[in-house]
């Protein structure tokens, strides 16, 4: 027994030498670090945008100065139109970005497993992939005329392959241990998809569903500028209108907020998914 | 000296019953003349509750072996019978699942067996404080030491009901003292859980120190060339005077195979 209490302790020992210890930092010293780069890189870009219009280069009325355009922003902030019309665009991004989750993750999972589907159109879905969304978009309308569905039509086929081939490439990077360890342990069929194949392939999927969300946008974007339907007012319609009447300050305001929505759900919706994932699986540096 | 080759010592029967009884095994990778015969009429019977070590140089086929018996590759020729037991096989890697905590590893064996959810509870307490990691139940692999997460392998193996252990060189890639007190911890689990365990090593006082008996295998292909009965009182010390006499002999034998090689 006596010995037995010795081993104990020996593990004890190793155990508190080995583990990790973590340095634990007070939340707001955590999100001050965070913020300070980009507020930094935020003025820089506002200073430089003032210099060049002070410049001279452009008059004003084609380039208005960044006190311009934000303080254009302002008003539009309180007009209920606008909300209108942002609401339109996020209802259509999130359904089209929906609808190509979907398909793509079960495009995905097809091709993931069948090594007849991956030779036969693995290429294919880079290809589309690579395909600018605009270039659909002819064919779309001639489908199915200035509608919802031409704009849902060409967000899929603009974030379907990204997302498709994101879970294609997580599955195909799994360690082969992991896999054999899931076999060992008696993983088959549907188990082994649920609780191996897929956590394990779940950094590339996240990764694949954030490619697929910017090209999601971009499509939209493409799309809104393209597709006018009547009586619904959309960030796209109200960058054209502003094209349409010279409206450079309006305009810009509006490219502003295309702008921070797209880096507000890259970073607030899919970063904060990812940088969960990779802290589980200790993948995050201390710094991140 | 307190051992001697198996030749003039006792030998199981392959026919007569034991845990894993392997006859005539045979497996060759490729085909043509490519081909490479990676064990070669491999015959081994490991009785109820032993502890064999496979021991061999580099190409001796330990790992195919185990996998053999674990069912992961076909057999080409000859026959593993392994009765109704449950096989458990652990790698040099931990293979933990990164992104489950400790419990939760363990808990997945049993939960592809379909075990209740209370009864998996209870027994993966159990698990981990066997293998004393019961406080770190809710870390994860990555927080863990190399030594720990290959605990946690362990109570993993375990939550499998397993009563064979093979064991494909679990500790060589840790640190000689961790290693050393990981021989204690594992000769004490399997002292008190009765398990049969095949363990692969290219260590050879790993294998002396732990092991009822040797088994060596020769290389390319593999075939068991001479076994060793380790009847050293334990618990042993890696470095005590009869460890370190038998694991000179059987040097002496494995330098031989290697040498052969040389031709």
């Amino acid at each position: 027994m006596a010995t037995d209490r010795t081993l104990d302790d020996d593990l004890r020992g190793l155990d508190a030498l080995d583990t990790p210890r973590v340095e634990s930092r007070s939340r707001s010293a955590a999100m001050w670090s965070a913020a300070w780069p980009k507020l930094l890189a935020i003025t820089l870009a506002l200073a430089t945008w003032q210099v060049v219009v002070w410049s001279g280069w452009k008059p004003t009325y084609v380039l208005p100065g960044p006190q311009e355009v934000l303080s254009r922003l302002g008003t539009e902030l309180t007009n209920s139109t606008f909300y209108r019309a942002v609401s339109v665009t996020l209802q259509r991004a999130v359904t089209g970005f929906a609808l190509a989750a979907v398909l793509g993750s079960l495009l995905g999972l097809a091709v993931s497993q069948s090594r007849i589907l991956r030779r036969g159109i693995g290429s294919l879905i880079t290809g589309l992939q690579t395909m600018p969304s605009i270039t659909w978009f002819p064919f779309a309308i001639l489908v199915f005329k200035l509608s919802e569905a031409a704009i849902l039509f060409v967000i899929v086929l603009g974030a379907g392959p990204a997302i498709a081939n994101g879970l294609i490439s997580g599955v195909d990077h799994i360690p082969p241990i992991l896999l054999r360890a899931g076999r060992v342990l008696g993983a088959r069929g549907l188990a082994s998809w649920r609780h191996v194949i897929f956590p394990a392939a779940l950094p590339g999927y996240v990764a694949g569903l954030k490619h697929g969300w910017a090209f999601a946008w971009r499509s939209l974007m493409a799309g809104e500028l393209l597709v006018i339907i009547a009586s619904r007012p959309s960030i796209g319609v109200r960058l054209k209108f502003a094209h349409e009447m010279a409206d450079a300050a309006g305009l810009m305001a509006m490219m502003l907020v295309v702008l921070f929505i797209g880096i507000a759900m890259d970073g607030l919706v899919f970063g904060t998914i990812e940088r969960h994932v990779r802290r589980n699986r200790g993948l995050l540096s201390a710094g991140d | 000296m307190t051992s001697t080759p198996l030749a003039a010592s006792k030998r199981t029967s392959p026919t007569g019953g034991g845990a894993v009884v392997i006859h005539d095994v045979s497996k060759t990778y490729g085909d043509g003349r490519s081909s490479v015969a990676a064990l070669d009429n491999v015959t081994l019977s490991v009785a109820e509750g032993e502890f064999v070590c496979l021991l061999g140089a580099s190409g001796c086929g330990k790992s195919t072996l185990l996998n053999l018996i674990a069912g992961i590759y076909h057999i080409d020729q000859g026959t593993i019978d392994t009765g109704s037991h449950r096989v458990g096989l652990i790698f040099q890697e931990p293979a933990l699942f990164p992104w489950l905590t400790a419990e939760q590893n363990v808990d997945m064996a049993m939960q592809f067996r379909a075990v209740p959810r209370v009864q998996r509870h209870a027994r993966t307490a159990e698990l981990l404080a066997l293998v004393n990691l019961d406080a770190f139940g809710t870390w994860r692999p990555h927080q863990l030491s190399g030594g720990m997460q290959q605990r946690v392998a362990l109570a993993r193996a375990l939550a499998q009901d397993a009563d064979i252990l093979l064991m494909d060189e679990p500790f060589g890639a840790l640190d000689a003292m961790t290693r050393d007190v990981l021989h204690d911890e594992f000769e004490r689990i399997w002292q008190a859980s009765g398990l049969t365990v095949l363990f692969v090593t290219h260590n050879v006082r790993e294998a002396v120190r732990l092991g009822d008996r040797v088994v060596l295998l020769s290389s390319r292909p593999g075939r068991v060339v001479a076994e060793f009965a380790v009847d050293i009182p334990r618990p042993r010390r890696i470095d005590s005077q009869p460890v370190a006499e038998l694991a000179a002999t059987i040097t002496t034998s494995l330098r031989e195979e290697v040498r052969r090689h040389g031709h």
